[in-house]
């Protein structure tokens, strides 16, 4: 039983390293105070370099700006939808949006990218901010969508009556108790718009014309391989991911276990 | 009386029927006209010429998704009867490679490959000859594997959460060992979560061009290579790189539903 | 006691999860045919002491034995002992059929055996014709039946049964229980059956075997049991009974609530400090005199059969079940016979006094 637990360990370990190593590996370099992989001192060059480049700047600039709208936009327009759904009777016709909900998480990403390309070039339309923050609420929206949609599937069926019976008209009803009842589902579909659109790449790649995302800059820099500064980038973003991961989800799993020791007494 | 708003969902429907399903009708009808709108079937053949690619992209993505499952299925496994505060941390150490930017982890994986890289550079350090690493199809698929992986570990692990410990107990109890246990309980219960993890990882793989770019080299140019040239490289051909990604959707939607052939209507939910 | 010969033998068995010590040396014997109950309040170790057996905890020290042998590190699937799960634990991608034929299936049995089997077992429990029906879409008590299906196909020595009815409505428990029985005679297997119900122990049971805070408190018959509780903590697990303190004069002699009782227990120290304990249908309820304890019905509810009292005697409240009606407020006395006073060594649980 004990070897067994052992074995399986290890193997947990060996993958964490798998997983971690490259990304340790970029961390440690972006301290080297050369270009090449060999260790010849710590320094913060590349840092300052970074901070120095307008270019890496300014998309991170415009990578937060796309990603905030689109973000927004497909909250509202995927909590909407699900509301709607939701109080839809014919199922035929609520499949049919399941399905398409389900076309841009299921189809590459390289498809949809050249899809909408089409479109904007169909339509004459150049590549810039509106065709991308268009493109981001595209693949954003159907995951706003199927985060709400169960919270309210879930809902007790007689709150929202309940409401209505206590003296609520239908839009206090609405905004007194549905609402609050589903916003974890939009918190946490927000949530993933954000961070979807702050990750794409290869969509953006395809509709953003000239303006240039965070992404696209590092795409358009690894291709000549070796620049310390992505080291240095990496390394940051890296820490960032780790705080807010660390920070929504200690909490969360303090409560969890508490809950669940309780449920164990009784 | 119910929540009556069926309305709230128009506005839904006409953004996806907008940049949903007519884009990707667009496709179909560029890549059989000409660049003047007239019908041709030269593009359909053009891409038939691009075959061997797809089938290179075919069979890299496909060790990949095999050497993913086989890496993945124990680690789900072993993750799932772990006690519940190590549960919740360990999803969050697999999660947090990926929320880091794809390109990024990528090219971590270039400067360690490299001609020049970090292996390259400890091995003549002391003292033996540099490995022919990088612009290899095994570049290519370790690419591939580190990537998409997570994409296999965690609907594998939600379905396998759901085991219940007692059911394995059972098992035993009735006379299977661990392989009998194995084979007749745990691998039929986590099949839902095999076929979305599949999925999941096949497709992004059979359709990258970032990764075979960064890592494959001229020696393995794939289908998404092809599709990316067409529409923003050298051989601009948006009626033809059409008829290229229309081929590759077949393929997907081939693979997918052979894939949904195995699996029940569980399978959707470990997807989401 | 049972003569039947040992099954399975318990030997000083001790068990710590994380620092708390669950078991603290049991010792047991388990017969063959024998339907043996392990009663006790949750956390008593009842159920750690069920998969010892089964195999699936292995014990700190102690022995477990299976027909003379030792069996400690046998894991479960070479034991000759099967389990009906406390939540059925049925596999979800099997349907009925293939559930009850898994153990068959395992040791290699010729189709047409494990079809005439599982038909045969499947009819046993009452479901003959569900065959192909799928398990999450069967009821709880058929559900129930499934999972003592597929563990008695296997022909076990013995069957484990960890609070098989727990989840189950008052009544279809109650059918269970009965059948249960029925089914443990006519196949002559041993069942081990771990209950917190104390009637559910005492209607199925040849042998129960109270347990509390991982030690055995008492093993005897359900009638030993109710009627000769070895300590204040089986009688107020078993049934509802009185207990005050008490001193025990000499041998037949025992003074409790102020009075000197007559009693048939002996072998007791010179006024060693007792528990007495008096069921309520064993007091009688008399016209208040002298020739009685006394006090005043604080409280009259009906109950069906018998009424059930609380009467106030200087400050201790006695329940007391009684078929005839008396009002709240009347003065009554307290019969109580020699052979209803039952005498224990004191022990360290206080039990519900009173």
């Amino acid at each position: 039983m004990n070897s067994k637990k052992k074995l399986s360990g290890v193997y947990i370990a060996l993958m964490l390293l798998f997983l971690y190593l490259p990304i340790f590996v970029l961390i440690v370099f972006s301290f080297n105070s050369t270009k090449g992989y060999s260790w010849t001192g710590f320094s913060l060059k590349w840092y300052q370099e970074l901070f120095s480049n307008e270019l890496i700047l300014n998309s991170l600039k415009n990578t937060l700006i796309v990603a905030v709208i689109a973000s927004v936009f497909a909250t509202i327009l995927g909590a909407t939808a699900a509301i709607g759904v939701f109080s839809m009777k014919n199922k035929a016709v609520k499949g049919a949006i399941q399905n398409v909900t389900n076309l841009p998480l299921l189809s590459p990403e390289i498809v949809m990218g050249i899809s909408l390309m089409l479109l904007f070039s169909f339509a004459r339309m150049s590549g810039g901010f509106v065709s991308l923050i268009i493109s981001h609420i595209s693949f954003c929206v159907p995951s706003v969508f199927l985060s709400i949609l169960p919270k309210l599937r879930q809902m007790n069926a007689s709150l929202y009556e309940a409401a209505l019976d206590l003296g609520c008209n239908p839009f206090q009803a609405f905004t007194k108790v549905v609402l609050p009842e589903i916003m974890p589902g939009i918190i946490t579909g927000f949530l993933m718009a954000f961070t979807y659109s702050l990750d794409d790449f290869v969509i953006s790649y395809f509709t953003a014309g000239n303006v240039q995302t965070l992404s696209i800059t590092i795409y358009s820099m690894v291709k000549k391989r070796v620049s310390p500064e992505i080291n240095a980038l990496s390394t940051i973003l890296f820490v960032v991911v780790l705080l807010v991961l660390l920070f929504t989800n200690v909490r969360s799993i303090k409560k969890e276990t508490a809950k669940q020791k309780k449920m164990m007494r009784i | 009386m119910k929540l009556n708003a069926k309305w709230a969902s128009y506005p839904y429907i006409i953004w996806m029927i907008l940049f949903t399903i007519i884009p990707l009708f667009l496709i179909v009808y560029f890549a059989f006209t000409d660049a003047s709108g007239a019908f041709t079937m030269a593009n359909a053949e053009q891409a038939v010429k691009y075959i061997p690619a797809l089938v290179k992209s075919i069979s890299l993505a496909a060790i990949a998704t095999i050497l993913c499952l086989v890496f993945a299925y124990p680690f789900a496994f072993a993750m799932s009867r772990l006690s519940f505060a190590k549960q919740k941390m360990m999803s969050m150490l697999i999660m947090l490679p990926m929320w880091m930017n794809f390109l990024l982890r990528t090219y971590a994986w270039q400067t360690i490959l490299e001609d020049n890289g970090v292996i390259n550079t400890l091995l003549t350090g002391i003292g033996l000859s540099p490995l022919k690493l990088i612009n290899t199809s095994g570049a290519v698929v370790l690419g591939m594997v580190y990537n998409y992986i997570p994409f296999m570990i965690l609907p594998l692990y939600s379905v396998m959460t759901k085991i219940d410990k007692s059911v394995l107990e059972a098992a035993n109890d009735l006379g299977a060992g661990f392989f009998s246990t194995f084979y007749r309980v745990v691998l039929p219960l986590s099949m839902p979560g095999i076929v979305s993890g599949t999925t999941m990882v096949f497709v992004p793989a059979v359709s990258t061009f970032v990764i075979s770019g960064m890592l494959g080299g001229v020696n393995n140019y794939l289908i998404g290579d092809l599709i990316e040239t067409q529409f923003l490289g050298n051989s601009y051909d948006l009626n033809c790189g059409s008829a290229t990604s229309l081929l590759l959707m077949i393929v997907v939607l081939v693979t997918m539903a052979i894939f949904n052939h195995f699996s029940d209507e569980d399978a959707e939910e470990a997807l989401v | 006691m049972n003569q039947n010969k040992k099954v399975i033998e318990l030997k000083k068995i001790a068990k710590s999860f994380d620092g708390d010590q669950i078991l603290k040396g049991i010792d047991l014997d388990i017969h063959e045919k024998e339907f043996l109950t392990l009663l006790g309040p949750s956390g008593c170790g009842k159920t750690t002491t069920l998969r010892i057996i089964g195999g699936f905890v292995t014990p700190d020290s102690g022995d477990v034995l299976f027909q003379g042998k030792r069996i400690n590190n046998m894991p479960p699937y070479k034991r000759k002992v099967n389990t009906v799960f406390q939540k059925y634990a049925l596999f979800p991608h099997l349907d009925v059929f293939e559930n009850v034929a898994f153990g068959l299936r395992l040791v290699k049995t010729p189709e047409k055996e494990i079809v005439q089997r599982v038909r045969e077992m499947l009819a046993l429990v009452n479901l003959a014709g569900f065959e192909s029906r799928r398990v999450d879409l069967l009821s709880g008590g058929q559900q129930q039946r499934v999972a003592i299906a597929r563990a008695l196909v296997n022909r076990p020595n013995v069957l484990l049964l960890d609070e098989p009815l727990g989840a189950l409505d008052l009544k279809l428990r109650k059918e269970m229980q009965l059948e249960l029985k029925k089914i443990q005679q006519r196949l002559g297997i041993t069942f081990v059956y771990v209950t917190h119900d104390q009637e559910e122990a005492l209607t199925m049971s040849d042998t129960v075997v109270v347990m509390n805070e991982g030690k055995i408190q008492q093993i005897g018959t359900p009638q030993d049991i109710y009627n000769e509780p070895v300590n204040a903590f089986t009688a107020s697990f078993i049934g509802e009974s009185n207990i005050v303190p008490g001193i025990m004069h000499k041998d037949y002699l025992v003074e409790f609530a102020g009075r000197n009782y007559e009693c048939v227990d002996g072998g007791f120290a010179k006024d060693e400090p007792v528990d007495i304990v008096v069921r309520p249908e064993d007091v009688e309820i008399a016209k208040a005199s002298s020739e009685f304890l006394c006090g005043k019905v604080t409280a009259v509810t009906f109950k069906g059969v018998h009424y059930e009292m609380r009467v106030d005697c200087n400050g201790t409240t006695w329940r007391v079940h009684s078929t005839d009606f008396t009002p709240v407020g009347a003065d009554v006395g307290l019969r109580i016979t020699p052979e209803d006073i039952h005498i224990m060594h004191r022990s360290d649980f206080g039990g519900e006094k009173g």
